[in-house]
């Protein structure tokens, strides 16, 4: 950072871009696995006993998260910095860190990929405090631990930026939920050998970060950006967020209920799970309304029209993916058929893509021109690139979530209505959804197609940038 | 950032035409329809167990006191009908007033908190709780929300009886206002609905 770079409002959010380019680097890595456990599928012993489907679905959906995190991580250096109207705290510490939680993540994959998950617990002394061995949560005990040193340490260094620097309902909600997003980690390392009392803490990690504090950090991420590609009063855009946050939390909460419908948890979640769920759609639809009601109002043209078309298809795919199908599987009578299903795999795809892969592409899009030095956005023909990567891989994504719905109707018709003994194994019914695996690998290999669109437009050099005119 | 001075009016200026007559802010009407329909959900959800479980609402709800239910109804319609005055004398230019009539809704509110807790209270000591039946599930988790929405408008009310005093508000500018009453009306007008639904029609 010995150049100057004039299109950034502090020099010190230049931090972000590592993050960034790192976050998307793993991206590339969870679609590649995915497409592995897509063939895997289809083709059982495909890349047998290499890559086995358990060690391609841990790797897929750790990459995810991890990825998730350095994006989020990298916003909240783009982002705080701004709002605070400061310079970061410390930017050699959040260096720092970015290059401990890559080591780390990087090691922790070789080892889920090279090592026997069994030999990996071993290696690692989970013995000394048994994290391991649970979906999501697979990390040995002392990467948990490397999560909560960096968690902490980013904490610390955003929130001292924010506590000397001026507060905004944007950076508090941001704040709150980064905070939250480290307090319910800890639930990871609680372990009871009781396996009903194990998954009612470990939804606290899964779900009150996915639809809990997950969306504080994604409504204040749309608020950020809109702000800036809109030009609407801050004072529009924050009233609309305390409208989100209060009602993503209302629903998100209580809504946890929806996982303890089976798993041993007193009869009464039965109720409080499916009439909070069945919510949990409002707070999307508000950030549906929130971002196209911002753009229709804008008071200037923003040259970064990508950034726009992300934010607002951000929204729509959220409230699709995470808002509908997740009502569709999560009435306690419903969900009593389909849990465990395909149907859940849709509904996570979806969602995942809609409310977090595409909140931190967003960000990404609206800021990379101004940390590469290129201005305000990037050029026509970049834009135009980046354009494609967005319908490709967001129809890719809706094609995904069709085809895995009709697979887990299919399966939940076979597999689960009919009476015991009258019903079809699983790897039976698996057989008969061959079909729709197949399409769904073709909509995978065209959204990998769509993430080299993305990450092409960002190859555009200096003299196609629009630089910023005020 | 444009701060130009109709920008500082917020989004009420910006409000399209066919919300231009709502009192208060958009943004809280929104928000109150997000709440009617999670309590009209627990209320549909309520009626139809028991049109399937009639016999054992019936019992059940015998075990409830319905003058209580009255009290509880009418300590909330009379501290909503102090709120509204509350308005009235603001929109009148009589802030100090105001904070007199919120300070009453509040504890015709907090009558309300009372009642309610000596109901939740013996129906414990009865071992009528959660657990008990359908229907005791379907009471603790309508009447609890509710109380805890009863709770958040009385921080509301505190909050804008505070502001009333610091004569915060003007006639023409107490959207602030006009929306915290909102939400308290809409905590009275749930609970309109809850009476009769948990405590009275067999």
């Amino acid at each position: 950072m010995t150049v100057m770079n004039p299109h950034l409002k502090f020099q010190s959010q230049a931090v972000a871009k590592p993050y960034f380019v790192f976050a998307m680097m793993l991206f590339v890595g969870q679609v590649l696995f995915g497409l592995i456990m897509g063939l895997q599928y289809v083709i059982g012993d495909f890349l047998f006993p290499l890559i086995p489907f358990n060690v391609a679905r841990m790797v897929h959906t750790n990459l995810l998260i991890v990825w998730l995190l350095f994006g989020f991580m990298g916003a909240a250096y783009y982002l705080i910095p701004e709002e605070a109207d400061r310079e970061l705290h410390s930017p050699k510490l959040a260096l720092i860190l970015f290059w401990v939680f890559a080591g780390a993540g990087v090691l922790t994959i070789l080892g889920y990929l090279l090592v026997p998950y069994a030999g990996l617990a071993k290696m690692t002394g989970n013995e000394l405090l048994p994290t391991m061995g649970r979906e999501f949560l697979e990390q040995p005990t002392i990467t948990k631990i490397g999560i909560v040193v960096v968690a902490l340490g980013f904490l610390y260094n955003i929130g001292m930026t924010l506590l000397k620097g001026r507060k905004t309902t944007v950076s508090v909600v941001m704040m709150t939920g980064l905070i939250g997003l480290a307090v319910f980690f800890l639930f990871s390392f609680y372990n009871p050998e009781n396996l009903a009392r194990d998954k009612y803490y470990w939804w606290w990690v899964v779900h009150l970060w996915v639809e809990g504090v997950w969306e504080l950090i994604m409504g204040s991420m749309l608020a950020f950006v809109l702000i800036k590609v809109t030009g609407v009063d801050r004072e529009v855009v924050e009233k609309w967020l305390y409208v989100i946050i209060a009602m993503a939390l209302i629903t998100g909460i209580i809504g946890t209920g929806h996982h303890y419908f089976f798993i041993g948890a007193p009869p009464v979640w039965l109720w409080l799970g499916s009439i909070f769920s069945a919510l949990e759609p409002l707070p999307f639809f508000a950030m549906v309304l929130f971002a196209f009601n911002m753009v229709n109002r804008r008071r200037r043209e923003h040259p970064n029209k990508v950034a726009s078309l992300w934010a607002m298809g951000t929204t729509v795919t959220a409230f699709l993916g995470a808002g509908v199908w997740g009502f569709m599987h999560t009435l306690a009578p419903v969900n009593y058929y389909t849990h465990g299903s395909q149907l859940t795999a849709a509904h996570g795809h979806l969602a995942f893509y809609g409310a977090y892969a595409m909140i931190v592409m967003t960000m990404i899009s609206y800021a990379m021109p101004r940390l590469r030095g290129l201005g305000e956005a990037p050029g026509p023909k970049a834009q135009r690139v980046e354009v494609w990567g967005f319908w490709l891989m967001t129809i890719s994504m809706v094609l995904i979530t069709l085809f895995l719905t009709a697979a887990g109707v299919v399966q939940v018709w076979l597999q689960r209505i009919p009476a015991d003994g009258a019903a079809m194994s699983f790897m039976n019914t698996a057989d008969q959804l061959a079909l729709f695996f197949w399409l769904r690998l073709v909509a995978g290999v065209f959204f990998l197609v769509g993430l080299i669109c993305y990450l092409m437009s960002f190859r555009q050099r200096r003299e196609g940038g629009v630089v910023a005119s005020a | 950032m444009s701060t130009s001075p109709e920008a500082l009016q917020g989004s009420d200026l910006q409000r399209p035409g066919l919300f231009a007559s709502l009192p208060g802010d958009l943004a809280m009407w929104f928000f109150i329809l997000a709440e009617l329909t999670v309590f009209g959900i627990c209320i549909v959800a309520f009626a139809v167990t028991q049109a399937l479980r009639l016999e054992l609402f019936q019992a059940s709800r015998a075990l409830l006191d319905t003058s209580t239910g009255l009290a509880l109804t009418l300590s909330l319609l009379t501290s909503g009908l102090f709120a509204a005055l509350a308005v009235e004398q603001v929109r009148a230019a009589r802030s100090r007033q105001a904070a007199g009539w919120l300070l009453a809704a509040l504890g015709s509110a907090c009558v309300y908190v009372w009642l309610k807790l000596q109901e939740y209270a013996h129906l414990l000591q009865a071992g009528l709780d959660m657990e008990h039946n359908t229907f005791f599930t379907l009471y603790w988790i309508l009447t609890a929300f509710h109380f805890l929405h009863v709770l958040l408008g009385m921080l509301i009310l505190a909050f804008m009886a505070w502001r009333c005093w610091r004569l915060a508000y003007a006639p023409q500018q107490c959207s602030g206002l006009v929306s915290g009453v909102l939400y308290w009306h809409m905590v009275d007008l749930v609970w309109v609905v809850l009476f009769p639904l948990v405590y009275v029609l067999n």
